[in-house]
C-alpha cells in the first residue's frame, strides 16, 4: 500500500493546516474574553467606580472600592502567609530531598496543586470560619494560602534543581556553612526563577473564587478588620453576575476588567522581566 | 556578598508591601468612622467630624436576594442620615445562607424569606422572627400569541409544575381562559434550581392548594422538582422564560415588575382572577396580618399569608424575615453598645424604613405587623438587659 | 567541613518542619470533609454514592451523589474530547512547524488561556458564549437531529455542552504545554531516522513523534481531565445547576450539575446539618477523584520527563 506521492504531500499541506486551525481556534476565545472584557468593561471604569463602597439601586452606582481593596489584602495576606512557607518547604526539597520523606513531601505537594479549590473552601469554612464565628479575611487568606503554598514550594524546587553543583561546592568549599550557602548563594542564583514562579502563583489565586464564596462573604464597605467580613473582585463578579439588576451586572464586567488588568500585569511583567535570563 | 541577600530581601519586600496595604487600610481608617477608606472618595458618605463620632459599630447581616434593593436603600439612608458612627453590611447570599449562618453565629442577623423551621427552631430556640417586608411570587409564561390574560387556578398550576398536565390546550388551562386560542405545545416548566426564599414561597402555595403535590413534593427552599428545567436565580428562570417559546417560570414579583414580564392572573379564594401588582400583595398582607399572627420569639413554620379571603388580594404572597436571638450575648464578639446598634437599627428597618418600600415596588408592612415588630425587638436583650430602641 | 555546626542542624529541621506544611494541610482537608460527611454516610451508606434523588425539605431528606457525579464525568468527558486533540495540535504546531519568530508569542498566548480566572471564562460563558452555542450549535443541530436522545431537551445554552466546551478551552493551556514539553523531548534522532527513509512531516509526526511521545501525553491528558474534573466557577455559571434526577446527563442539551458546581451553589445555603454534610459527603467524593487522577498523571508525566532528561543533549 504505496500512498502516490501527491496525495502524501497533500495529507502533508491538511495536517498543516489542521494544526494552524488548532491555534486559532484556542486563541479566538482568549481574544472574545478579552474584548468583552474591555468593551463591557471600560465604560464602567471612573474614579467613583474603582473608590467608593457599592451603591443603592437605582438610585447611585457606586462602586467596587472595598472589593479591590480586599483582593489585595487577601494577595499580600497570602503572600505573607505562603510565600514564606512555600520557599522553605521548596527549600528543603530540593538541597535536602534524597530521602523518603522528601519525596513524600514531594508527592503530596504536586497532589495538593491540582487540589480542587472549592474542597479549600469547604476546609477553610469549617476549620476557620466556624472556630473563629465568623466570616473573615484571615478565613479566606487561609484557603488561598493552602493553593499557594504547594505551587510556590514546587517552583522553588524546580528552579533550585537548576543551580549547578558546583556553585554549591564552590561556596562549601569557602567553608561556608550549608545553610549560609543555601540563602546566600544558592538561592540568589535561582532568583529569577523563584520570582517569576512565585508571582504567577500570586497571580493564579487573585483570581480564585470559589473559597472566597465559603470564607470571606462578601461586604458592602471597606476593608474593617482581619476577623471581619471582606469583599474580593472574584467574588464581587460572581454575585454580580447573578444579580437580577442590569446596573449590578454591568459592574461586574468592570470588576472583571480590573481583575484581569491585576492578574495579566502580573503575568505580562512577570514575564518580560525574566526572559531571557532564565531557560525556560 | 553583594547580591548575597537579595532573594530574602526580595521576599520581605513583597511582605513589607503586603503589610504596607494592610496597615495602610488600617491606619488611615481608624475602625471608629464610617468613612471610606484611604482609596475612597469623601463623597461616598457625609463628612463627619471624627472627634464626634462615638465609637463605631459594625452590624452583619447575610440572606435572602428579594428584599435586598429594599434593605441595601434602608440601610444607605439609615447610616447617611441617622448613624454615621454605624456600618450595616448586608451580603445578599440567599436565605438558606442566612439561616445557616445565623445558626453558626457567623453573622449578627439574618435576612430569609422562610421562616425557621421546626427543626431550625429546636436549633436555635434563641431566635425572633422579624418580618420586614412582603414578597409576592408570579408565575410567568410565554406564549407567542397569548401576549397578556393567561388565567389560571393554585390546581392547575400545581398539576403543571408536577407533569400532569402537560399541554398548553389541556382542558383544564382551556376552560379558564375559554376567550384565549391556546397551542398544542408541550409545556416547558422552568423552575429556580438554587436554594432559594422564592421556591419556599411557591411551593408552599402548590402545597397548599393541591394534595396531590402536597404528598408528592411538598414545600421548601429547594425540592425534588417532578419535571422541568432549572435555572439559577430570578435571572435565570427569566431569561430562559422570555427567550423560550411555550415555557413557564415562577418569579419574584418586584423583578416580574421591574422587567414588565408577562405573568398570569391567579384565582383567588373570592373567585376573582388578580393580577400580580403591589396593591394587590398589600392587600393580602394587611387582610391575612390581622388574622392573628404568632409573637415574634413562637415558630412562625406554620404562619401562612397564603389565599387571602380579600375580593382583590393576590393569593401567592409570603413574608420576609430578618432573624435575630433574643439574647444576643450568644453572638461571638457582640458588645452591649453592638447590641444596642443592632436593636435600633431593626426599629429602623420596621419604621422609617418602610416608607422607601413602594418606591422599590415593595409592599409596605400592615400597621399590626409593625405594632408586633415593635413587642418583638423590644424584648431584644443583652445579658438579660434590655436595649434602648432609639 | 567536619566540624559539626548546629545552625545547619537547625536549618534542615526547620525547613523540614515546614515542608510538613503540605502534609498538614492534606491532613487537615481530609479529616473535615471525612469526619464532615459521617452524618450523611451513617444515614444512607454507600447508596449516597447510588442515589440520584436530592430533597432537603424537612421530613423528606434523602440525599444521593450520582447524577453530580455524572455530571462532573460527562462534563470532563466533553472537556477531553475536545480539548486533547486542539492541544495536540497546538504542540504539533508550536514544536514542528511554527517559524522561529512566532513560537514565543504563539506559546504565550496559549498560556495567557490559562491566567484568565476562572470566574471571569463564567462571566463571558454566561453572557457572552452560551448565545453562540444556543443559536450557532444548539438550535440547528435541534431542530433537524433533535430526535436523537443526545440532542434531546430545549436548547438554551445553559447546558452540558456548554460547560464541557468551556472546560475544553481551560484545559488546553495545561494539555498543550506538557504535550510540547513531550514532543520536544522526543530525540531528534527519531525524526532524522524516519525523514531519511523519505516521510512525510505529517507521517513522521503521526508514525514516530506522537507515537514516541505517547504515554507523556497520556500523562498530560489525565491531568488536564484533573484540571476539568475540579473546576468550579466556570461550570457553575453555564451549567444550569438542576438537582436531582434531572440533573442526570442524559442530553448534550440538558442542564446538569456537577460535583463541584452544587456545592458551590448549595454549601453556604445549606441549614440543616445532614444537608450540610450531605454536601461534604460530595466534596469527599470529589477529592478522592481528584487524588487517583492527579497521582496518575504524574506518575505518568515524571516517568516520561525522566526519559526526557537522560535522551535530550
Amino acid at each position: 500500500m504505496i500512498n502516490n506521492y501527491a496525495f502524501r504531500k497533500f495529507k502533508n499541506r491538511l495536517f498543516f493546516v489542521l494544526c494552524l486551525a488548532c491555534v486559532v481556534i484556542a486563541i479566538v476565545p482568549l481574544l472574545s474574553i478579552l474584548y468583552e472584557v474591555i468593551a463591557r468593561g471600560a465604560p464602567q471604569l471612573s474614579w467613583e467606580f474603582l473608590t467608593q463602597g457599592p451603591g443603592t439601586i437605582g438610585v447611585s452606582a457606586g462602586g467596587i472600592g472595598p472589593a479591590i481593596q480586599g483582593s489585595l489584602i487577601l494577595i499580600g495576606l497570602t503572600s505573607l502567609i505562603g510565600i514564606p512557607v512555600g520557599i522553605l518547604s521548596g527549600v528543603y526539597l530540593a538541597e535536602f530531598g534524597n530521602n523518603r520523606y522528601a519525596s513524600a513531601m514531594r508527592t503530596v505537594n504536586d497532589v495538593l496543586t491540582e487540589f480542587p479549590s472549592i474542597i479549600v473552601g469547604i476546609t477553610a469554612f469549617s476549620v476557620v470560619v466556624l472556630t473563629m464565628g465568623s466570616f473573615s479575611a484571615i478565613a479566606g487568606a487561609v484557603a488561598l494560602s493552602f493553593i499557594l503554598i504547594p505551587v510556590v514550594a514546587r517552583t522553588t524546587e524546580e528552579s533550585l534543581k537548576l543551580v549547578p553543583n558546583s556553585v554549591r561546592e564552590a561556596s562549601l568549599a569557602l567553608g561556608a556553612h550549608k545553610w549560609r550557602t543555601t540563602l546566600s548563594v544558592v538561592l540568589p542564583a535561582a532568583k529569577s526563577g523563584l520570582v517569576t514562579g512565585t508571582l504567577l502563583a500570586v497571580a493564579r489565586i487573585a483570581g480564585e473564587t470559589a473559597p472566597l464564596i465559603m470564607t470571606v462573604l462578601g461586604n458592602t464597605y471597606f476593608f474593617q478588620g482581619f476577623g471581619q467580613p471582606m469583599d474580593a473582585l472574584p467574588l464581587r463578579i460572581w454575585r454580580n453576575a447573578l444579580q437580577p439588576y442590569p446596573e449590578l451586572q454591568a459592574q461586574g464586567w468592570g470588576a472583571a476588567l480590573v481583575l484581569i488588568l491585576i492578574v495579566l500585569a502580573l503575568n505580562i511583567g512577570v514575564r518580560l522581566a525574566s526572559r531571557g535570563r532564565f531557560r525556560k | 556578598m553583594k547580591t548575597a541577600y537579595t532573594i530574602v530581601i526580595a521576599i520581605v519586600a513583597i511582605a513589607i508591601i503586603a503589610g504596607g496595604i494592610v496597615s495602610y487600610s488600617f491606619l488611615s481608617q481608624p475602625a471608629t468612622s464610617p468613612s471610606p477608606s484611604p482609596t475612597a472618595t469623601p463623597t461616598q458618605t457625609p463628612t463627619t467630624n471624627p472627634t464626634v463620632a462615638p465609637t463605631a459599630v459594625t452590624l452583619t447581616g447575610a440572606g435572602a436576594t428579594f428584599p435586598y434593593p429594599l434593605l441595601s436603600s434602608v440601610i444607605t439612608q439609615y447610616v447617611n442620615d441617622v448613624k454615621p458612627n454605624v456600618q450595616v453590611n448586608y451580603q445578599a447570599i440567599g436565605s438558606g445562607g442566612g439561616i445557616s449562618a445565623l445558626k453558626g453565629k457567623t453573622i449578627d442577623f439574618a435576612g430569609s424569606d422562610a421562616p425557621l423551621s421546626a427543626s431550625d427552631m429546636a436549633d436555635v430556640p434563641n431566635a425572633l422572627h422579624i418580618p420586614e417586608t412582603i414578597g409576592a411570587v408570579t408565575v410567568a409564561y410565554n406564549l407567542p400569541d397569548v401576549p397578556t390574560g393567561l388565567h389560571l387556578t393554585g390546581q392547575v398550576i400545581a398539576d403543571i409544575f408536577q407533569g400532569t398536565i402537560t399541554k398548553w390546550n389541556d382542558p383544564a388551562i382551556q376552560s379558564l381562559n375559554s376567550d384565549l386560542t391556546l397551542p398544542d405545545k408541550d409545556i416547558l416548566v422552568v423552575h429556580r434550581s438554587d436554594s432559594s426564599g422564592t421556591t419556599f414561597i411557591f411551593t408552599g402555595y402548590l402545597t397548599a392548594v393541591s394534595s396531590a403535590w402536597d404528598t408528592a413534593v411538598g414545600q421548601g427552599k429547594s425540592v425534588a422538582w417532578p419535571v422541568g428545567i432549572g435555572s439559577s436565580g430570578n435571572t435565570g428562570v427569566a431569561s430562559v422564560v422570555t427567550g423560550q417559546s411555550y415555557t413557564i417560570g415562577y418569579v419574584e414579583l418586584a423583578y416580574a415588575l421591574q422587567n414588565s414580564m408577562t405573568v398570569a392572573a391567579i384565582q383567588n379564594p373570592a373567585g376573582n382572577y388578580v393580577l400580580p401588582t403591589l396593591e394587590a400583595t398589600t392587600q393580602a398582607a394587611q387582610s391575612m396580618a390581622s388574622a392573628g399572627l404568632p409573637t415574634g420569639a413562637e415558630s412562625w413554620a406554620n404562619v401562612n399569608i397564603l389565599n387571602a379571603p380579600d375580593a382583590q388580594a393576590y393569593p401567592i404572597v409570603s413574608f420576609s424575615y430578618l432573624l435575630v436571638y433574643k439574647e444576643l450575648n450568644v453572638v461571638p464578639g457582640m458588645t452591649e453598645a453592638k447590641a444596642t446598634e443592632l436593636v435600633q437599627f431593626l426599629w429602623y428597618v420596621v419604621h422609617d424604613g418602610q416608607q422607601l418600600a413602594s418606591g422599590l415596588e415593595y409592599a409596605p408592612l400592615p400597621a399590626n405587623v409593625v405594632q408586633l415588630n415593635e413587642a418583638t425587638i423590644q424584648s431584644i436583650t443583652f445579658n438579660g438587659q434590655q436595649l434602648p430602641t432609639s | 567541613m567536619n566540624r559539626k555546626f548546629t545552625g545547619d542542624n537547625v536549618f534542615k529541621i526547620l525547613a523540614a518542619v515546614i515542608a510538613a506544611s503540605a502534609v498538614v494541610i492534606l491532613i487537615v482537608t481530609a479529616y473535615t470533609l471525612v469526619s464532615g460527611s459521617v452524618p450523611v454516610l451513617q444515614r444512607f451508606g454507600l447508596g449516597f454514592f447510588a442515589g440520584t434523588q436530592w430533597n432537603p425539605v424537612e421530613g423528606r431528606e434523602i440525599f444521593g451523589a450520582l447524577p453530580y457525579v455524572l455530571g462532573t464525568l460527562v462534563t470532563s468527558g466533553i472537556a477531553l474530547l475536545i480539548g486533547v486533540p486542539l492541544s495536540i495540535g497546538i504542540a504539533v504546531f508550536l514544536v514542528e512547524m511554527a517559524p522561529k519568530a512566532l513560537r514565543v508569542p504563539i506559546a504565550y498566548l496559549v498560556e495567557l488561556l490559562a491566567a484568565v480566572p476562572s470566574v471571569i471564562y463564567g462571566l463571558w460563558g454566561l453572557f457572552v458564549f452560551r448565545f453562540w452555542i444556543q443559536n450557532y450549535i444548539e438550535i440547528p443541530v435541534s431542530n433537524s437531529l433533535g430526535w436523537l436522545p443526545i440532542f434531546s431537551g430545549t436548547p438554551f445554552g445553559l447546558d452540558v455542552l456548554t460547560a464541557g466546551i468551556i472546560l475544553a478551552i481551560m484545559i488546553i493551556p495545561t494539555v498543550a504545554s506538557i504535550s510540547k514539553e513531550v514532543i520536544g523531548a522526543v530525540p531528534n534522532s527519531i525524526r532524522e531516522g524516519a525523514y531519511s527513509i523519505g516521510a512525510t512531516k505529517w507521517e513522521v509526526i503521526r508514525h514516530w513523534v506522537l507515537s514516541y511521545g505517547r504515554s507523556g501525553i497520556f500523562g498530560a491528558v489525565i491531568l488536564g481531565l484533573g484540571r476539568a474534573v475540579g473546576e468550579t466557577m466556570a461550570v457553575t455559571m453555564v451549567i444550569g445547576n438542576t438537582i436531582g434526577p434531572a440533573a442526570i446527563p442524559t442530553s448534550l442539551f440538558k442542564p446538569s450539575q456537577t460535583m463541584s458546581s452544587l456545592i458551590a451553589n448549595g454549601f453556604l445555603e445549606s441549614t440543616a446539618s445532614l444537608e450540610k454534610s450531605a454536601y461534604i459527603g460530595v466534596g469527599l467524593f470529589l477529592l478522592l477523584l481528584s487524588l487517583i487522577i492527579n497521582i496518575a498523571a504524574h506518575v505518568m508525566v515524571t516517568r516520561v520527563l525522566k526519559v526526557k532528561g537522560g535522551a535530550v543533549e
